[in-house]
């Protein structure tokens, strides 16, 4: 539900980059989103068809580069990506003493624009 | 001709800035604040109101709910003594820094020593959009089952303190608390947390010394 609000703020970025650019349209907009983020790629696509509409965004195809979830043990070193974002403990040792190193990004990348 | 543009920008920074307008304007005014953000019915409003009968005579303190409809919270804040403004976020899932910022406009800041915000009941929205309060409290309660950490990680994920409320219930549910604190560990290392009854009243010094202590610390 939260990816409506979600998507007007991906919306805004990439609109004030572009006309800090020049662009007369956008074209492909990419993003990674890290699998601890809680975003929904299919949700933020549907609304971005109903957002990018009347604006230089309008027609602009979605990228999303999942970033999986990594995390690493604090005993023995150890690093491993999560399956189906499952926290466990470390595979190696065992130990619950481990750290989310990866997975909570979220971030738009770059645009591609037409002047 | 199609060119690329590097970005590389945070896509929650447009609401990160709008709460950090906002911190700053809480610290200008000596006002400590917290965000409390939990499931429908583990306890928010029930905690605000204990929080409120002991403190209040003490210190002036201000609450702002937010809830999808009805003033219900805000009523039942303003009841226990505080002084309470209530957003209704309209069919969204959370609060975000912007409809605080609206709702601080109501409020004389200079007049309060504490901020209460009360989110909209849901463990996975309001953990993506800060609101520039001192700190993040998530309630956990015990009726929810002890897997929480594990299917809500976004969640369980940078909050200040966590408060488990409902602990006179351990005698009769299935809650094992080594596996949920494990969970908690991964998610937030070395999260301050209260085991507390709201009912029976189990804990609930140690929270209100731990946030009396905040308060001082702030003014």
């Amino acid at each position: 539900m939260h990816e409506l609000a979600i998507t007007k703020q991906i919306t805004e970025i990439a609109i004030r980059y572009g006309e800090q650019n020049d662009a007369s349209k956008i074209t492909d907009l990419y993003l990674t989103i890290g699998d601890l983020s809680s975003v929904i790629d299919d949700s933020v696509q549907f609304y971005w068809d109903i957002i990018a509409e009347d604006t230089i965004c309008e027609g602009a195809n979605l990228h999303f580069e999942r970033i999986p979830a990594k995390l690493q043990c604090q005993k023995c070193g150890h690093e491993y990506t999560l399956k189906e974002n499952e926290i466990t403990y470390c595979p190696q040792c065992q130990s619950s003493d481990v750290r989310i190193i990866q997975g909570k990004e979220f971030q738009l990348q770059s645009i591609n624009i037409e002047k | 001709m199609t060119e690329n543009v590097t970005i590389v920008e945070n896509i929650h920074q447009s609401n990160d800035q709008i709460a950090e307008r906002n911190q700053q304007q809480l610290q200008a005014a000596g006002v400590f604040s917290l965000n409390f953000m939990a499931s429908p019915g583990a306890g928010k409003t029930s905690l605000i109101e204990r929080t409120l009968h002991t403190m209040k005579d003490s210190f002036n303190i201000a609450v702002v709910d937010g809830d999808v409809a009805s003033s219900i919270d805000a009523d039942r804040a303003a009841k226990a003594g505080a002084t309470a403004v209530q957003i209704n976020t309209g069919g969204s899932c959370h609060v975000d820094a912007n409809m605080l910022h609206s709702a601080l406009a109501e409020l004389t800041l200079e007049d309060f020593d504490l901020l209460l915000v009360e989110n909209v009941g849901n463990l996975i929205c309001p953990a993506s959009f800060k609101l520039g309060t001192d700190k993040n409290v998530l309630i956990a309660s015990v009726p929810e089952g002890d897997d929480k950490p594990y299917k809500y990680p976004k969640m369980y994920q940078d909050v200040d303190a966590l408060v488990i409320n409902k602990i006179d219930l351990m005698p009769y549910i299935d809650f094992d608390m080594a596996y949920f604190q494990k969970g908690v560990e991964i998610l937030s290392p070395d999260l301050l947390s209260f085991p507390i009854s709201c009912k029976t009243e189990e804990g609930m010094d140690a929270w209100l010394a731990w946030l009396e202590e905040e308060i001082k610390h702030r003014s």
